[in-house]
């Protein structure tokens, strides 16, 4: 049991800084899409709900389960969706390659 | 636990990870967005084999899902471009009390007298994930404006919400060393709801974003918190990977906003409001306001239009109106440029996802820092429904809550068009004097409308 809770201790710990370090350099275009990404991951407590509902055997579990199997579907599917429907907005409007040599393109052509 | 399923979670949160790489670049986001989804397939797949499922858990997981895909796919796929923000706060909020139900079940599995590294995990889950659930349904009931969007203060606010969290804490502790009745957790449960709820009132409109974000972050700390109760090792570190990332993107976006996120959370904007509005209070100003067919005409004659567009055109649905006014200028030989402050519309962002829609051409988006320096040279400043990014206090009144906030220098440019739907402030709740300027010409109505109308003066002119 302590192994075990110094192994999840060590995963917590990494998990912090690799989640800080992978998105240090987001752009603010991308901070409204990108709070939605990390909205649906958390969804995985899915996982979690699952674990607790699928052996429900007294009436408090079942409720339970029941609304945490519903809540936490509803937050990934939703999540994944939204964000999707987010970033689809960008797609094929970048005139090919990195964005900033796009913009400085653009500038150019209405000069 | 299995090789098989822990390699597949050690997958899982590879998925995730890359998945959020991918969406923190403007060229892979979309495609980081299907990595994390099939991160969650594959860890939901390898959690399969752990179920043992009783008759009625068989029922209720599948009802669950069915549920929750629909009401899930139905919600995000319904709603409106506008109404994303809220969207996002909504889905947040249920998988914080997701994380707080999973919680409750398994600390009732524990009996009554649980080791303290077993129960401080459910009870924090708990605490949080209650604070997120009922923090989210506020942020979305002011962003839906089922409520005021305004901050809500009362005397010893602070106070309040301290005594609050203290007993929490408190509770916590004490349901974790000492309880001997599991249902130590039901007094915390309603305090966290409580807290959620109070912590968010005094909080305006327009930093709402932040604090989804913050939400957000805390919801994935539930999950972890609830990995640990599980020992389940993709609900740590995808819960943990959200609640870092989370914090993180937090922080820039405040930044963002000029602003330190304690001055957001704690009430100062709400302080200086009343300030402001007290030193307001004086006789009311005159503006100056013009017809659509004498704007029609100065937009027509124009070498150069900057459209400064903010959440009034959002509200109005009014960026294909905008697109339309910007095409009329553009067939008649004038420069239209948009100039997209960071926290245009609701959330870092948005403004882009908007006009977007509108199939404004990407070339035509400017941000801040690119578009500043071209006001000076510009005919018009068009400002359609935004207001504090374009306010000079920001620049030249220390002791304005928006002070040191960057602002889009609209001021610079030879003639300004404000359009608005009437002279109340923004959501800072102060007075712009740019709508007071010699430059400025105010131009009232409905976003959508009044746009429409310029359209036809410029056909006209």
């Amino acid at each position: 049991m302590t192994e075990n809770l110094l192994n999840e201790l060590t995963f917590f710990v990494l998990a912090v800084f690799v989640g800080f370090e992978v998105i240090s350099k987001v752009p603010t275009i991308l901070h409204t899409p990108l709070m939605s990404g990390t909205n649906a991951i958390h969804g995985v407590i899915l996982v979690g709900a699952l674990l607790i509902a699928a052996g429900a055997d007294t009436p408090v579990n079942i409720v339970l389960g029941l609304v945490a199997v519903t809540l936490a579907t509803t937050n990934v599917v939703g999540g994944f969706v939204v964000t999707d429907r987010m970033l689809e907005m960008f797609k094929g409007r970048r005139p090919g390659g990195a964005a900033p040599a796009g913009r400085a393109q653009g500038a150019q052509n209405q000069k | 636990m299995n090789v098989a399923i822990t390699i597949a979670y050690l997958l899982a949160a590879v998925l995730f990870i890359l998945g959020l790489k991918q969406l923190s670049s403007p060229k892979g986001a979309r495609n980081g967005n299907f990595i994390a989804a099939l991160g969650m397939l594959v860890a939901l797949g390898a959690t399969l084999p752990l179920l043992h499922f009783t008759q009625a858990g068989l029922v209720i997981v599948g009802i669950g899902v069915v549920i929750g895909t629909i009401v899930g796919t139905v919600g995000a796929r319904l709603v409106r471009m506008t109404a994303i923000p809220q969207m996002v706060a909504l889905f947040n909020g249920v998988g914080g009390g997701a994380a707080a139900l999973v919680a409750v079940a398994e600390l009732l599995k524990l009996g009554a007298h649980p080791a303290f590294a077993e129960s401080f995990p459910s009870l924090f889950s708990i605490v949080i994930g209650s604070v997120s659930f009922a923090g989210s349904a506020v942020a979305f009931a002011k962003l839906q404006e089922l409520m005021t969007g305004t901050p809500i203060t009362y005397p010893a606010q602070q106070v309040v919400n301290g005594v609050i969290a203290a007993a929490i804490v408190a509770f916590t502790i004490a349901a974790s060393v000492i309880a001997s009745v599991p249902l130590t957790f039901l007094p915390l449960l309603v305090l966290a709801l409580v807290l959620g709820v109070a912590f968010v009132l005094p909080i305006g409109g327009a930093d709402m974003p932040v604090v989804i974000s913050l939400l957000n972050a805390c919801t994935g700390l539930a999950v972890a918190a609830t990995g640990f109760t599980l020992n389940n090792f993709a609900l740590i570190v995808a819960g943990t990977l959200v609640g870092a990332s989370g914090s993180l993107l937090t922080k820039l976006m405040s930044d963002a906003m000029g602003r330190s996120l304690g001055n957001i959370l704690f009430g100062a904007f709400g302080q200086v409001r009343t300030a402001a509005t007290a030193a307001g209070g004086g006789p009311a100003r005159s503006v100056r306001s013009a017809s659509a067919e004498d704007l029609g005409t100065l937009l027509a004659y124009s070498q150069r239009v900057i459209i400064v567009p903010g959440y009034g055109l959002a509200v109005a649905q009014a960026q294909h109106a905008a697109r339309e006014l910007a095409d009329v200028l553009e067939k008649r030989g004038v420069e239209v440029e948009y100039a997209i402050h960071p926290v245009a519309g609701r959330m870092p962002g948005h403004m882009n996802v908007l006009l977007a829609e509108a199939n404004v051409p990407y070339e035509q988006l400017k941000e801040m820092d690119q578009v500043n320096d071209d006001f000076k040279n510009a005919d018009v400043a068009l400002i359609v429904g935004a207001n504090d990014v374009v306010n000079p206090a920001a620049r030249s009144t220390p002791g304005s809550p928006i002070y040191g906030m960057p602002i889009l220098n609209a001021d610079q440019a030879k003639n300004i068009i404000f359009m608005k739907r009437s002279m109340r402030p923004g959501f800072a709740g102060i007075d712009n004097e740019l709508m007071f300027g010699p430059k400025t010409v105010m131009f009232f109505g409905d976003a959508k409308d009044s746009l429409t109308k310029l359209v036809s003066a410029v056909k006209a002119a």
